[in-house]
């Protein structure tokens, strides 16, 4: 694995409500030998109000950044956060249309003068560091750890311009939480809504959808309910008790964003992944992870020779 | 020469954006031409009569039509010179429909462009020369390709009219789709008692000669006349010996097989008979399963067999045959709906297709025609029917209706109640198609006899919860309202597509296919059952979906078509074909390369080395002629020099 | 019911939406697959099914002043599972566009967010979540909106009450001023290239002369 050199665009949410989001991916990045250039002076993307007042406006919003990543020598971008990503992408593919590139020039002044690429920060991981070099480094493995993933509606969606994974079933964080050691649990509503920024205008939007999630997750036995998505953690995680009082339900259960994990797996200090940020504590999870993991080894340790080496090659890692 | 020119009207079809008459005053001025007029309809009876009365009138030699495509009519007034003494040959067709009415708005444009094509026609038909067919005797022997119910019609049609028929099946028994279905609509009986003594018919029929398991491997020849290679693929048991005791598969240990007949409900053994109908009744080996061939040892079958008929060692045969003319029947596949990752692509068992629950719906199924649901064997309650997966989809490139499926769903629906009383069937459908003759009135019978609930809208997500299947839709007939049904089963009324290896079975037999791999029909509404190629049939769904009595009737016309063809003793040759010049021969060999359907062979002609057209081989595709350095191969009617001329005469400026 | 008179349909309407959207709505064959997927259905006055053959009848005013516009998530979902292609979310946007420009008001609430989100962006060039929180409260007078969780966000440090500012802020705002303006509309654009355009080729034209 080379190392790889990437201009960085936090998202506005980096700063509040996901700092986790952002400390942890700068960790994990740091630790996979990413380097990290944030785009100087950046604002913000555009996002969902603009998008739904004009696209050309929303487009100017996050040509506005790359004409600022141009002034680092910034070419390819990643964002950890997937509305940023769409927004920004739908830009650059808006602005392929002389026209429509006119229109935004008109509005920024600053016209873009390189091409440019975004991904997710779990695109990069998945395909560009690849799992077998994650695994190789991973030196606490979540063995024991059942987790459900939940990409939210935005990371593969619409599919002609996210170009990455399936949009109605991905796998690509399954696949990373695997090999992390996690026991992947399939969670089949996966790309439903959360009910994203209605969490202030519309709050039953969130009750409902995201109740519905949660309810799901523990149906499963989760432990976690796996995100990456600031968005989607805010509904999942900090209107997680809203949500058990609008349902009369009782959820505690843990939203962290894959990033955190990956962090903890290969090795990062806590401190440094905001597991302290997140509303609903992680440390449930870990419990359960190590009551598991020791169940298995009882297990094994009964039934000698195969049986222990499977329960026990996760902790050799 | 004296030619006479003819424009055709088509009532308002070409008059209505051509000056026909302009056209044919200014045809006066072409070279040859002594007689020109325009025709309200030129195909019609008074309207051939005027052709045959000028050319009598008017001592004419040969004759333009300025009209439609010559698809349809070229054949018609070449019969019509011919009735009026001219060879058939000395007519050429102008198509001023296609090419310039239809396409055109600009009168005056088009009434030019019109009168090009008649100068570029009359030029090349100053060039024409009488030609006459050969005639050639035929095979009365008739290839049906495909074992299902068209086929098995069409095959039983032409034996009865006293033909050999030899019915190719790729799979190891006939019986097609057919015979996996438990009853039939709108009537409700039971499919394998109206379909099996069919197939029994087709084994006993002394003029029926029947490959199971076996493939067409290439065709070559021409109407009348076509060698066909058969493939008997080896099924490692001596179909001689074989009594379809069923020891055999009793006693196989490789228990884990995919079910192909079953649809994958249940497994089977590596060594089967498909099932208990199966025509023949042979019992085959499934090599991938067979530890005799995956672990090099077990011989369990060979043991057991009481006549010695197992036999690992044996290979794939070819038998060649000669055939007059050939019926495709090779019907359909059901498309591969795991694309539908909203319904699980397969994830949820209890989530299956039309055809898998016809097998567990059948007393001769996996589950005896107890309806138990694949993932725990319970009998499900609430069971949910979705129409148009994988059907007028334009996102997955299927934007065709499959046809059968609102009438089998319905059945479905209607069965589901008989096997489970208690049960409550919802259907999603889009819209109910069921033209045919009582079917409409069986889709009524479903919902106010049977109960069953149709919600007009599609499904957009099934997800499990616990042990249901959550099924979200919408009832559009309540103004787009979302629904949920907590279903124990989903049945998929899965459309279904050209069947796999069409387009290479469509090669062989040098038929045309459409985007979707079925086979093109002739003429739309006058030629249902013929292609483009003489002698070759179509019957059944290779053409197009169609339901059991569509597919059974398509097999009788084939078979009429067969039977009409193969009548005569003699057929006429098209004597359009090539010709080799041996002066200007230098014996390159380019022709022999390019030429597609071998017909043309190397010669010797005192001590030199030339070309040689086989004449009853050839079809006149000209790629020999196109090919020639010397310009020595010409393809008959359709020469350098005639061709030259049209080019000549469009290019006079 | 009121009756609709179909043989006055608002063709204008139907090619606005279509120009903009680049969508053929006449693709839709009413199937509801985006209703059934859709999840805030249930918070639509009209499900977006029916928004769509409103628009094929060319129903101007029913869909700009539909609830639904304020409502879609943009989750793509009736997008992606459209069994014609049609981009419908895109449809949605370009209605809830069409809607702002006439001035409708929208789901008060919805649209008030989306407003403090947009002021709150021109005036730090960055969202500032507890800014637009009180901006939103003060508008709406839902001052008790989420007061519950300020007790769990507050602690965490997730919530700094002072914005952060970008130096470009003013970038910023001058792209959102410009916008209201009218620097962007699509004649004035495409005027301007148009007569850069010719100016090029005068400048090639005296260019080659000289040569």
């Amino acid at each position: 694995m080379s190392a790889v050199s990437l201009g960085y665009y936090p998202g506005c949410s980096g700063l509040g409500t996901s700092l986790e989001y952002d400390a942890s991916t700068r960790a994990v990045c740091r630790a996979l030998g990413i380097t990290l250039q944030d785009i100087p002076d950046w604002t913000c993307c555009g996002s969902t109000p603009a998008h739904t007042v004009d696209h050309v406006l929303s487009s100017a919003l996050a040509a506005r950044n790359f004409a600022q990543a141009e002034t680092a020598g910034i070419d390819d971008v990643i964002t950890p956060c997937p509305s940023c990503l769409k927004n920004l992408r739908n830009a650059l593919e808006h602005m392929e249309d002389d026209l429509f590139r006119a229109r935004v020039d008109a509005l920024t002044e600053r016209p873009l003068t390189r091409p440019h690429t975004v991904k997710s920060v779990l695109q990069v991981l998945v395909e560009d560091i690849g799992l077998d070099a994650i695994k190789e480094k991973v030196t606490r493995p979540l063995t024991g750890m059942k987790v459900v993933p939940y990409y939210g509606c935005l990371m593969t969606r619409p599919a002609s311009t996210m170009r990455f994974d399936s949009p109605e079933y991905p796998m690509s964080m399954d696949n990373l939480l695997a090999a992390l050691g996690a026991e992947v649990l399939p969670f089949p509503l996966k790309v439903e809504c959360c009910g994203a920024s209605f969490g202030i205008p519309k709050k039953e939007a969130v009750t409902r959808l995201s109740g519905k999630l949660l309810d799901l997750a523990a149906g499963l036995g989760a432990h976690a309910v796996v995100v990456a998505c600031p968005l989607c953690q805010m509904n999942l995680d900090l209107r997680q008790e809203q949500i058990n009082a609008a349902n009369n339900t009782h959820h505690a259960l843990p939203v962290p964003y894959f990033t955190q994990l990956v962090g903890y797996a290969l090795g990062v200090p806590e401190k440094e992944l905001g597991f302290d940020k997140l509303i609903m504590p992680l440390a449930p999870a870990f419990t359960a992870m190590q009551e598991a993991c020791a169940k298995a080894t009882a297990v094994a340790e009964k039934k000698p020779a195969a049986g222990k080496t499977e329960a026990t090659a996760g902790g050799a890692a | 020469m004296r030619i006479g020119v003819f424009i055709c009207h088509c009532g308002s079809n070409i008059g209505g954006t051509v000056d026909c008459k302009s056209v044919a005053e200014e045809s006066y001025a072409f070279p040859d031409v002594v007689f020109s007029t325009d025709t309200m309809y030129a195909c019609s009876e008074p309207g051939q009569q005027g052709i045959i009365d000028a050319i009598k009138e008017h001592n004419l030699s040969g004759v333009v039509v300025a009209s439609c495509t010559p698809r349809m009519h070229e054949p018609t007034f070449r019969r019509a010179v011919e009735r009026a003494g001219l060879n058939r040959y000395m007519f050429e067709m102008a198509n001023i429909r296609e090419h310039v009415s239809w396409i055109g708005k600009n009168k005056d444009a088009n009434t030019n462009k019109a009168a090009e094509l008649v100068r570029m026609a009359v030029s090349k038909l100053r060039l024409n020369r009488d030609l006459h067919s050969k005639s050639f005797p035929v095979t009365k022997r008739v290839l049906v390709i495909g074992g299902g119910v068209a086929g098995i019609q069409a095959a039983l049609d032409c034996a009865d009219a006293g033909l050999d028929v030899v019915l190719v099946e790729r799979e190891p028994s006939i019986g097609g789709k057919m015979s996996k279905l438990d009853k039939t609509f709108p009537t409700v009986d039971c499919s394998s008692c109206i379909l099996g003594p069919r197939m029994v018919d087709v084994a006993q029929h002394p003029n029926i000669t029947l490959y199971a398991a076996a493939e067409v491997e290439s065709v070559s020849g021409y109407v009348g006349n076509f060698e066909v290679t058969v493939r008997k693929k080896a099924t490692y048991v001596d179909w001689d010996k074989c009594t379809g005791c069923g020891l055999c598969t009793e006693k196989c240990p490789s228990k884990k097989s995919f079910d192909r007949f079953n649809e994958g409900v249940g497994p089977t053994t590596a060594i089967i008979i498909p099932f208990p109908q199966a025509i023949p009744k042979k019992a085959s080996i499934t090599r991938d399963a067979c530890r005799q061939f995956t672990k090099g040892k077990c011989g369990v079958c060979a043991k057991i067999c009481p006549t010695g008929a197992i036999n690992y060692e044996q290979q794939d045969e070819l038998v060649s045959m000669k055939v007059g003319g050939i019926v495709a029947a090779t019907g359909y596949d059901l498309m591969d709906w795991t694309v539908y990752e909203e319904y699980g692509a397969g994830r949820y068992p209890d989530v299956i297709t039309s055809l898998q629950y016809e097998r567990l719906l059948s007393a001769s199924g996996p589950t005896g025609g107890h309806v138990k649901r694949p993932s725990d064997g319970k009998e499900p309650k609430n069971v949910v029917f979705i129409q148009c997966v994988g059907s007028r989809d334009v996102s997955i490139g299927r934007p065709y209706c499959s046809g059968f499926c609102c009438m089998y769903t319905a059945k479905q629906a209607i069965l589901t109640k008989d096997h489970i009383p208690d049960s409550q069937s919802f259907v999603f459908y889009m819209d109910i198609r069921s033209p045919g003759k009582g079917y409409d009135e069986f889709t009524r019978r479903v919902q106010e006899e049977y109960g069953a609930q149709y919600i007009r809208g599609r499904v957009s997500l099934i997800y499990p919860k616990g042990d249901k299947l959550i099924v979200r839709g919408v009832d559009t007939l309540m103004g787009g309202q979302q629904v949920d049904v907590e279903a124990d089963l989903v049945v998929l009324a899965v459309g279904g597509e050209a069947t796999q290896g069409s387009p290479q079975l469509a090669e062989k037999l040098r038929i045309s296919y459409d985007s979707y791999g079925f086979f093109m029909e002739g003429h739309p509404k006058l030629k249902p059952v013929e292609t483009n190629t003489a002698g070759v049939f179509l019957a059944g769904s290779c053409q197009g979906l169609k339901d059991i009595p569509s597919s059974v009737a398509q097999g009788s016309a084939a078979a009429a078509k067969a039977i009409g063809l193969l009548s005569k003793d003699m057929l006429a040759s098209d004597p359009q074909i090539a010709q080799v010049d041996m002066k200007r021969c230098v014996g390159c060999g380019k022709c022999i390369q390019v030429c597609p359907f071998k017909a043309i062979k190397e010669v010797d002609v005192r001590g030199q080395i030339k070309a040689e057209v086989i004449e009853t081989v050839c079809q006149g595709c000209g790629l020999c002629n196109a090919t020639c350095p010397q310009g020595a191969v010409q393809l008959s009617h359709f020469t350098d020099n005639q061709i030259l001329a049209e080019v000549e005469a469009l290019c006079r400026f | 019911m009121e009756t609709i008179d179909l043989t006055r349909p608002d063709t204008a309407f139907i090619r606005e939406v279509e120009k903009e959207s680049g969508q053929t709505v006449s693709k839709c064959y009413q199937c509801g697959n985006c209703s059934a997927g859709c999840p805030m259905s249930f918070a639509y006055d009209i499900p977006v099914s029916r928004m769509m053959r409103l628009v094929q009848a060319g129903q101007k005013e029913a869909v700009l002043s539909a609830k639904s516009l304020w409502m879609c998530a943009t989750c793509e979902t009736c997008t992606q599972r459209c069994p014609n292609n049609i981009d419908v979310a895109k449809v949605m946007d370009v209605c809830r566009h069409m809607a702002r420009r006439e001035g409708k008001g929208g789901v008060y609430a919805v649209k008030t967010f989306w407003d403090a989100f947009m002021q709150s962006v021109g005036m730090n060039g960055k969202v500032h979540e507890i800014g637009l929180m009180v901006m939103y409260m003060l508008r709406t007078g839902r001052v008790f909106t989420d007061v519950d969780l300020a007790p769990k966000a507050l602690p965490k440090g997730k919530m700094s009450i002072l914005p952060h500012r970008a130096k470009g802020r003013k970038e910023v705002a001058d792209i959102l001023r410009r916008f209201h303006e009218g620097a962007a509309d699509e004649q004035k654009v495409q005027a301007r290239l148009a007569a850069a355009e010719q100016a090029g080729k005068q400048a090639a034209t005296q260019e080659g002369g000289r040569s």
